[in-house]
């Protein structure tokens, strides 16, 4: 039996780096510190897998073969498209994003069907954002829109936002505001000063009559009806705004994947900034997957581009609309899938996921998944943080290092991709 | 093993000025003996070590926000695949591999990044992993940060210089950079600082106080480089006191005023400013201690990115372009605007002939290096542009013609009849910045340095001359013929690992967990993960 401390957990988007894990008889038995899903993934990915390394057409072959035939099939393919990866390292990323750029491919992860309207709105007007202890020190007013973080992100208002003290905020929770807009009380609404219960749909609304009344504009109460949400309400909280020391605003899926996606995250960041002129406001998107940050920051940095990247010309270009994952397969496009550290089959959309079940998946994943179960060739990887060393970053960019917790008979996703790259090379030359 | 024959040598470090002399390389390194190996016949040709340049923005999480944050900068200029190469975007601010290729076709084999959060450390070595072909190394910003401060005002400095010697071997950085010092932190609230002696509430300092501080801890600790100082109230009519006093602070210390050109303001704040070059550069000659970096200004369309989080807002307000700021615990700032510098704006066209002046008022080179303090003032890809305006009076004064003429007259820019030597290039461009860094293997082809080595044909085009080289070397491996590149390769990172008393960490590791959310323990970048190519540069001779 032995004890790692301070191991990260890279489940979800905090990445909180606090864990002690036991290990005994080259098991995880005990993730202390971890929220329940972070427990679940510590457990749950630190048993030994019960499955063949690589599964080709169903049979079990081994590791060369399915790198071969991985690679055959790539090279063979007309528009190969390479999706996922939110949940690995940024050393696999790396490579992913190497494969694509020698086989003129399509690449595009997880953001485009999470935060790519956030990344679309940076585009458009940049970004004022801080780091998240930068919220725990500072930040007297929180406002969470469209997100609920006792589910998804449980630690962060005990980590981040809520109840941490801080430099400025030495009482914690008693020196702060918080604020939560959902369309629905969820099981965060209970750490919430305020309440607002916007009809589904009228976020951009809201945020737009909000920006108005920051700048003083005057907003007649009919502009609100329908919204669910009183000119008085929103007149409280646009006040609040402009008064606090130094606000955070927290976007969420509700916000970025709703009507309106990438309107509603311009007026989310157009209102942040112009709350500027009168005192301290930063916007942090709650990034979900583990290393969804890492996956934009890697490609933003190889390519320029966060996500739906195509090389077709050689060079990459991005168009969210063209490039991504969800619309290529709704129409039918891409003829190879390389899916690594996700399940599209499971989530994505039924007219995407049609197109998947026509073409050959190659799948690289730590477990069984619908995506790896459909998959023509599926690996069985080790996963990056327990089994593998790696990077990971946090949903503010802030980078951090996994370490090895216990060792795996599998190999890394980095390994794999690596594998399939100079592979792929030799069949080129 | 490689030998360049025939050549003509710019080698300032070691007095070679145009003289004809054979270069010859063995296992990465110039030696003395001919060992016999392949020839590269360079009769007719210019032979200088490869550039280095001392001050720019090539990698890290403000380069990489401000890249995400700018696809129309990266539809413009476009890189194809290659056998050899990566394919890659951007014109201000390029992907990574394309940031390498680009340095090296311009016969540039070693860059430093000026500024990075210590925090996000492990960020910039990444970058620098996938940056290819150049050595690298980067400054770590220190001048707000909040434990340096706290240390500071309570007059501990010798846990201060413990601190610093901590931060720069936990993030494996180079040097100390002080960017705006006290005002970012300020910023943090929405404030900033105005003079050398504002308070910086909370903390008990003064902008004085730390740059004195910061400037004796180099020093102390024996860096290869000094402090690195971007001056408070950058941009601001006015702003030369700030400088001139910043200078003043330092007394005799040694110190490098980072992009000058961008501190050289006469004036009053929120007016027009004009050129205080001629009573700033005297204060330069006369005072050896101190270096200098430009920060050119060219026309043309760039990202401002600055560590310097409420200039990024200023630069927002004038503009009303897109804005980035990022706020780091307990650390630093960030502030990322894109800005077009126009020739017919009176404010550009002094800009650029201030620093201009500077270049040609300055009279030792080897303390000026040549930047644009890239890509704030231009891309580094401006570097040969710069270096014919500098070596052509007729070609400037074509130039200046197209300038707004009301700015360029209150400058003494048409009086300077200056004109750069080859000599004199190879020293701002080579040998001055890497003896600024403190970098013995570099910026020289004498015995024992690393074979890095440029080779120009000669051109009437100046700017075509430097633009593209005819072979550049990098530890003996051509990596470029006729500025097109041959061979990938991945350099060195540069860091420092300075001595200090580990004792300093039990305070660390409390202030960490009050006001850091990651954990002490999980702060410092792995070596042997981080930096594959790991290139220690002693402290203390």
């Amino acid at each position: 039996m032995y004890q790692v401390e301070n191991a990260i957990c890279a489940f979800c988007g905090c990445v909180c780096d606090d864990i002690i894990v036991t290990v005994e008889d080259d098991r995880i038995t005990q993730a202390r510190n971890a929220c329940l899903i972070g427990k679940a993934w510590f457990l749950g990915h630190g048993q030994p897998q019960d499955l063949p390394v690589v599964r080709i057409g169903g049979q079990a072959a081994s590791l060369e073969d399915g790198i071969d035939e991985a690679a055959r099939l790539l090279v063979q393919a007309r528009y190969p498209i390479i999706y996922g990866l939110s949940s690995t390292s940024c050393e696999a990323q790396r490579q992913a994003v190497a494969l694509a750029d020698m086989l003129r491919a399509n690449i595009d992860c997880c953001t485009s069907v999470c935060h790519g309207p956030s990344g679309m709105a940076l585009q458009g007007i940049g970004e004022p954002t801080c780091t998240l202890g930068e919220v725990k020190n500072r930040a007297d007013l929180i406002v969470y829109w469209g997100s609920n973080p006792a589910e998804s992100h449980p630690r962060h208002m005990t980590r981040y936002a809520v109840t941490a003290k801080g430099m400025f905020i030495p009482n914690g929770r008693k020196g702060r505001t918080i604020v939560l807009v959902d369309v629905r009380p969820t099981p965060s609404s209970r750490a919430a000063d305020i309440l607002i219960t916007p009809r589904p749909g009228k976020d951009f609304e809201l945020l737009w009559a909000l920006r108005g009344l920051v700048m003083g504009q005057k907003i007649e109460a009919s502009a609100l009806e329908g919204s669910g949400v009183s000119l008085e309400q929103l007149s409280d909280l646009a006040g609040r705004m402009k008064a606090c020391r130094f606000g955070v605003l927290f976007i969420g899926q509700g916000l970025t994947q709703t009507r309106g996606k990438h309107m509603n995250t311009a007026a989310a960041f157009l209102l942040v900034r112009d709350i500027n002129r009168f005192t301290k406001f930063a916007l942090i998107p709650m990034r979900g997957h583990g290393n969804v940050t890492g996956v934009d920051s890697v490609m933003a940095w190889q390519t320029g581009y966060p996500f739906g990247i195509n090389f077709g010309l050689g060079y990459p270009r991005f168009n969210p609309g063209e490039f991504t994952m969800v619309d290529m397969l709704s129409r039918g496009e891409a003829d190879v899938a390389l899916v690594v550290a996700s399940d599209p089959v499971a989530s994505l959309p039924g007219v995407a996921r049609k197109r998947l079940e026509e073409i050959p998946i190659i799948a690289l994943d730590t477990h069984e998944s619908e995506t790896s179960r459909m998959a023509y060739i599926s690996f069985t990887t080790a996963t990056a943080g327990i089994n593998v060393d790696g990077t990971v970053y946090r949903m503010d960019n802030i980078p951090l290092h996994m370490r090895k917790i216990l060792p795996s008979t599998f190999p890394s996703d980095q390994e794999v991709l690596s594998r399939i790259l100079t592979r792929v090379q030799e069949f080129k030359q | 093993m490689t030998r360049i024959l025939h050549g003509e040598v710019y080698d300032p470090i070691n007095g070679i000025n145009g003289e004809l002399r054979d270069i010859f390389i063995r296992d990465g390194r110039i030696v003395a003996e001919d060992p016999d190996g392949p020839t590269i016949d360079v009769s007719g040709m210019v032979v200088m070590p490869g550039g280095v340049d001392m001050h720019a923005h090539i990698a890290g999480p403000k380069v990489n926000i401000a890249r995400k944050m700018r696809p129309e900068d990266h539809r413009r200029q476009v890189y194809p695949r290659t056998p050899f190469t990566r394919s890659g975007v951007g014109s201000s601010v390029p992907s990574t591999f394309t940031t390498g290729y680009r340095y090296a076709a311009m016969g540039y084999t070693t860059a430093f990044d000026a500024a990075v959060p210590p925090l996000a450390a492990r960020h910039a070595h990444e970058e620098f992993n996938d940056t290819p072909e150049i050595d690298k190394g980067f400054f770590a910003l220190m001048g707000n940060n909040e434990f340096a401060m706290q240390r500071i005002a309570a007059g501990e400095h010798e846990r201060l210089r413990d601190f610093a010697g901590w931060l720069l071997q936990a993030t494996k950085g180079y040097a100390i950079k002080l960017v705006n010092p006290g005002g970012v932190e300020l910023w943090k609230f929405h404030n900033n600082v105005h003079t050398l002696d504002d308070e910086v509430t909370g903390f008990g300092v003064t902008p004085r106080q730390i740059i004195r501080s910061m400037a004796d801890v180099a020093l102390e600790l024996k860096l290869p480089h000094p402090v690195h100082i971007h001056c408070n109230n950058l941009g601001i009519a006015g702003n030369w006191e700030t400088t001139l006093e910043t200078m003043k602070t330092l007394e005799d210390r040694r110190g490098h005023i980072t992009h000058i050109q961008f501190h050289s303001y006469g004036g009053t704040p929120g007016g027009l400013f004009h050129s205080k070059v001629v009573e700033m550069a005297e204060y330069v000659n006369t005072h050896p201690n101190l270096s200098v970096d430009v920060g050119q200004v060219m026309f043309g369309d760039t990202t401002s990115m600055t560590g310097d989080g409420p200039l990024g807002y200023l630069l927002y307000q004038i503009t009303g372009r897109k804005w980035v700021n990022v706020d780091v615990e307990t650390e630093e700032g960030c502030g990322i605007v894109p800005i077009e510098y126009k020739d017919k704006s009176y404010i550009h066209t002094t800009q650029w002939a201030i620093g201009l002046e500077w270049f040609l008022m300055v009279q030792d080179p080897w303390r000026i290096a040549l930047t644009t303090d890239h890509p704030n003032g231009a891309s580094f890809m401006a570097y040969p542009r710069i270096i014919r305006l500098l070596m052509d009076r007729e070609f400037r004064r074509e130039c200046m013609r197209t300038v707004h003429q009301k700015a360029l007259v209150k400058t003494t820019l048409p009086d300077l009849d200056r004109e750069y030597s080859l000599y004199e290039i190879a020293i701002i461009t080579r040998a001055g910045p890497a003896k600024l860094l403190g970098l013995k293997n570099k910026g020289h082809l004498g015995v024992g340095a690393d074979a890095d080595v440029t080779i120009y044909a000669r051109d009437d085009d100046l700017e075509k001359m430097f633009s593209s080289p005819r072979y550049v070397l990098k530890d003996g491996q051509i990596l470029v013929e006729d500025g097109q590149i041959r061979q990938e390769v991945f350099g060195r990172t540069f860091y420092v690992n300075p001595t200090f008393d580990p004792g300093i960490e039990a305070d660390i590791r409390k202030h960490f967990e009050n006001y850091y959310t990651v954990c002490f323990e999980n702060y410092p970048v792995q070596l042997e993960h981080y930096l594959p190519n790991p290139a220690a540069v002693s402290c203390g001779t």
